[in-house]
């Protein structure tokens, strides 16, 4: 009997519906990226560190070099793409940028994404429970001050 | 498109100090792309058929390679082909060694050929279609290694019965110079004392960017030509290394590249992997893609330099006066020297460090051992230095009961003394490092130093305080490398810009540079906006470089705190160019002179009457369009290009005194710590951080670099160390074991800032990114402040995690054994 190794899933990212046959082992991050051709969420380290790769898995964030492809059947999935509207950046976004919270921007998707799942659940975070939520996130451009700054910005 | 707005409004008149976007927080013009997720990493970038490399790596650090066997791996489904050290060995030559003898010696190839030195040092490549595929497929190679005695600490690699890494070049001593600088014996017969410190260790790390190397390689059959879409950030480098091993002219070697994920000079070494990459996609007449893996990357790329200062001896007179230093500087360079021996001339750019004293020698050794090859860091060579300057400035102040605040003050050379020619003759350009210090010490609160000391004492913590103060040199005179090998015909530096103006009036720019997140689209169109009068919006600057399209030069690349006088150099030359095209152009379509014209709102118009006015786009067009019955002799192509080449001579080979870089940034730190005296722990509970880089074309990118830098230093001084047993393995090879910051990590900052103008730029600029490491200074003198009341243990090596700190609470005694004071 042949073992089988693959899967056909559907999933929604960014409002829009996708099916792929994808292999048992294949991670979320690869789908995103080499499936789907949304290479916005990144890989810095493989092993579930740095947060690059954060995205937000029904409602919740997740990293996903550390999810299967195949656990997503199903779900709903927003990255870093889905987040500025058609004419106008998110206010993280702009936040970001106004306050040079990024540099080379390899951080900054997974960033901005950790930073809109502490806004959704907390609107009004302290500095503290900023930091908190982007202990998950690595960067090491801007030493993160900045990106404190834009994100209290942002949360008005 | 937003609009870009500033506070001033912008009109160019000759001659006219006058507002504009320099010195401007002007927002970047990368952004947009970045924070939606739209930037082009190397990465992110796709063709058809292509196959995916991963290369099979050495378990051991040292061993014989007795036979590779790919037959397995190449018999697994989804594998494309493989490439081994034989056939390297056959289709291609060594790497040129930078070294003079016996470093020049080594051969070294893209995969190990008959042997492996280091743990994690590829010793084949397997390509299939797709990444896990090719991971699998690799652990079907078949190495059979014969395992050799390992030398993995720098201080037993001239040790009798130290294995020799390289037997071409028959020693581990593969460079060594004398640098002797004044008259030592004069500067210790006058020493009121002479404190020795036996030895102090600068540790292995590197900046760690978050994207790790790699490439996807194309090769056309039909003319030869390799495309490279690769995130290494000094492709002229990487081509004059790639193109004599391959064979091949350097135009033959196309580089590519948008976005990089970060560099700090670590991607500058990837050449040994990019050869492999383009030898597999001529061999398998496909593109290949390869991405580092983040183990890989740990193990195997850009360590930065781990240096041990030996017998040290400071001469000292009894207020502090500091006269000269002598010390033997031992440098592990890991298994190859692949931009080694650099770091053994790159130091002394800043060989006094912020100090007056001029009779200084040091002993400069460089060894090979078993672990990963060293290439440069964020501050390079230079940082090592600084922090053994900087220790050498706390040890003496504390052995002597002096204040480290008054020391610095006393023995900084002066604003007044500016330019300064240092013992080596190095020109500082500019400076006032004791209004510097006296910034950043009031930042931190200094007056209110001691009430603070007695609250934490009150709450059972010691706390201390830390200076370091450093210097970034940027704009390297490649001369300097002469100093390592005669025979090298390297001096100078240079960079190039392109700016045009279009037919539909479009500014476009475009820079030999590869930039890594320093912004430099927005700055060079902060300045080419303000030559040509129009507005930040009206210029593009191309993202990215290719080499077949960006015009470059020799030394073309991004590293080494250069982009705000070479680059923009490059960019102001360029513009100032086509705005003298363009003003000779309207004079003819005007009727005037050019001189009647100027450049402002957009529009070359006359000066008397502005209503007379050309709009750039009618510029363009006439030029590119419209050019019938213009003067034979108009030489306008409003098409420009500039070489920046700063003003050097080579440096005194004998003497090896010459002036190594352009301009010299520096940076004031101060650091406050609170230690838990019962376990080590310590926390950093208030920083301040004062930098003079000259004239600021952006301030909050100036800002930014500062910040960068700062959070990379206090990393390196609490816990980033690539730490290795003695059998050679890494033990901090992922984020797990090697402890990068993170956002609960960070002290509050405060920065500060002074601008003392360069005389030597064109702008008064100075370049500043690296920074000089002053957070590790800060830190460990810090420390060495707080412990103080526990026995007064010296503070001797660079990292300080807490079990470190928690050893030197323990047993004061074995750190104070590495320090003698003797009267004269």
């Amino acid at each position: 009997m042949d073992v089988v190794t693959s899967q056909t899933i559907g999933v929604e990212v960014n409002g829009t519906m996708y099916e792929r046959d994808v292999e048992a082992r294949r991670l979320l991050i690869h789908l995103l990226r080499d499936d789907l051709d949304l290479t916005g969420s990144h890989v810095g380290c493989d092993t579930g560190n740095c947060g690059a790769c954060s995205v937000i898995l029904d409602g919740t964030l997740v990293k996903s070099c550390m999810v299967l492809a195949i656990q997503v059947d199903g779900s709903s999935i927003e990255t870093v793409e889905g987040l500025a509207g058609e004419e106008q950046l998110s206010p993280l976004q702009q936040a970001f940028s106004d306050h040079h919270a990024l540099q080379c921007g390899y951080c900054t998707p997974g960033m901005l994404m950790s930073a809109t799942a502490l806004l959704r659940e907390n609107p009004r975070p302290s500095d503290e429970e900023i930091a908190r939520a982007l202990q998950g996130n690595i960067c090491r451009c801007t030493g993160y001050w900045n990106i404190f700054e834009a994100i209290k910005a942002a949360s008005g | 498109m937003t609009e870009t707005t500033v506070s001033e409004p912008i009109v160019v008149e000759e001659q006219e100090t006058r507002p504009g976007y320099a010195g401007q927080n002007v927002p970047r013009k990368e952004d947009r792309r970045l924070v939606q997720g739209e930037g082009v990493f190397f990465d992110d970038v796709k063709r058809h058929n292509m196959g995916y490399v991963h290369f099979v790596r050495s378990p051991y650090a040292h061993a014989k390679l007795r036979s590779v066997d790919v037959s397995k791996a190449l018999e697994h489904p989804g594998v494309i082909g493989t490439l081994t050290g034989d056939e390297v060995a056959l289709l291609t030559d060594p790497f040129f060694q930078i070294s003079s003898p016996p470093g020049a010696h080594i051969k070294d190839f893209c995969l190990a050929v008959g042997k492996a030195r280091f743990v994690g040092e590829p010793v084949a490549a397997v390509v299939a279609n797709s990444r896990e595929t090719a991971r699998d497929a690799a652990e079907l190679v078949e190495v059979d290694f014969e395992p050799l005695p390992v030398v993995s600490d720098a201080r037993s690699a001239l040790d009798d019965d130290a294995p020799i890494l390289h037997d071409q070049a028959g020693t581990n001593l593969t460079w060594e110079g004398v640098y002797e600088w004044g008259d030592l014996d004069a500067a210790f017969a006058e020493a009121d004392r002479v404190v020795k410190i036996s030895e102090l260790h600068f540790h292995r790390f590197n900046s760690t960017p978050l994207e790790c190397n790699g490439a996807l390689v194309e090769y056309n059959r039909g003319t030869g030509q390799w495309t490279i879409t690769t995130n290494n950030q000094f492709p002229g480098f990487a081509a004059i290394m790639m193109g004599p091993a391959m064979r091949v002219g350097l135009d033959k070697l196309r580089f590519v590249t948008q976005d990089i994920g970060g560099g700090f000079g670590n991607k500058i070494t990837s050449h040994p992997q990019l050869v492999a990459c383009c030898l597999l996609a001529r061999k398998l007449n496909r593109p290949v893609q390869w991405t580092e893996w983040r183990t890989d990357f740990h193990l195997s790329m850009s360590h930065g330099n781990e240096r041990w200062f030996e017998d040290t001896e400071v001469a000292v007179k009894e207020d502090g006066t500091l006269l000269g230093f002598r010390t033997t500087a031992l440098d592990d360079a890991g298994a190859w020297l692949r931009y080694e021996p650099l770091g053994g001339v790159i130091w002394a750019q800043v060989t006094p460090g912020m100090y007056r004293w001029r009779h200084i020698r040091l002993d400069f050794k460089q060894v090979v051992t078993n672990k990963a090859p060293v290439s440069p860091n964020r501050g390079y060579s230079r940082m090592q230095h600084l922090w053994f300057t900087e220790r050498v400035i706390d040890i003496v102040a504390h052995e002597l009961g002096l204040d480290p605040v008054e020391v610095r003050k006393r023995n900084y050379i002066r604003a007044d003394e500016m330019p300064y020619e240092t013992p080596n003759g190095c020109v500082y350009d500019s400076g006032d490092y004791a209004k510097m210090l006296d910034t950043a010490l009031e930042l931190i609160g200094y007056d209110e130093l001691d009430s603070r000391r007695a609250d934490a004492e009150l709450r059972g913590k010691l706390l201390g305080l830390g200076i370091g103060s450093t210097l970034d040199s940027g704009t390297n005179n490649f001369g300097q490398s002469r100093l390592i090998n005669p025979e090298l015909q390297f001096s100078g530096n240079n960079e190039v810009a392109t700016v045009k103006l279009d037919i539909f009036g479009e500014i476009v720019v475009t820079l030999g540079t590869t930039p890594q997140g320093q912004s430099h689209e927005t700055t060079a169109a902060q300045v080419v906006a303000d030559i040509l009068g129009c507005s930040i919006d009206d210029v593009n600057v191309r993202a990215g470089h290719d080499s077949y399209w960006n015009s470059h030069a020799g030394f073309s690349g991004t590293y080494a705190s250069q982009f705000a006088v070479t680059g923009l150099g490059a960019v102001k030359g360029a513009t100032d160019m086509l705005a003298e095209q363009m003003k000779k152009l309207a004079a003819v379509v005007l009727g005037c002179s050019p001189e009647d014209i100027e450049l402002a709102e957009g529009q070359a118009r006359m000066k008397a009457n502005p209503e007379a006015a050309l709009p750039f786009m009618a510029l363009g067009a006439i030029i590119n369009a419209n050019n019938a019955g213009l003067p034979e002799d108009l030489d306008v192509t409003l098409n420009c290009r500039y070489v920046y080449r700063p003003p050097f001579q080579p440096p005194d080979v004998e003497r090896k005194f010459g002036n190594l870089t352009l301009t010299y940034a520096a940076q004031v730190h101060v650091a406050v710590v609170e230690v838990d005296p019962e376990t080590g722990v310590y926390e950093i509970v208030d920083y301040a951080a004062v930098d003079d880089c000259g004239v600021r074309i952006n301030p909050q990118v100036v800002e930014g670099q500062v910040m960068g830098a700062t959070a990379q230093a206090l990393g390196a001084a609490t816990h980033e160390t690539f730490t290795y047993d003695e059998d050679g393995n890494l033990l901090t090879p992922n984020f797990y074991d090697y402890h990068v910051p993170h956002a609960l990590d960070m002290p509050p900052l405060k920065t500060g800032y002074i601008e003392s103008a360069s005389p030597f730029t064109s702008m008064g600029t100075k370049g500043m990114g690296e920074g000089g490491g002053a957070g590790i200074h800060a830190v460990c003198a810090a420390l060495q402040d707080a412990l103080r009341p526990r026995g007064n243990p010296i503070v001797f090596d660079s990292c300080n995690p807490y079990h470190s700190v928690w050893e030197l609470l323990s047993d004061p005694e074995s750190s104070r054994q590495r320090v003698t004071v003797e009267p004269r």
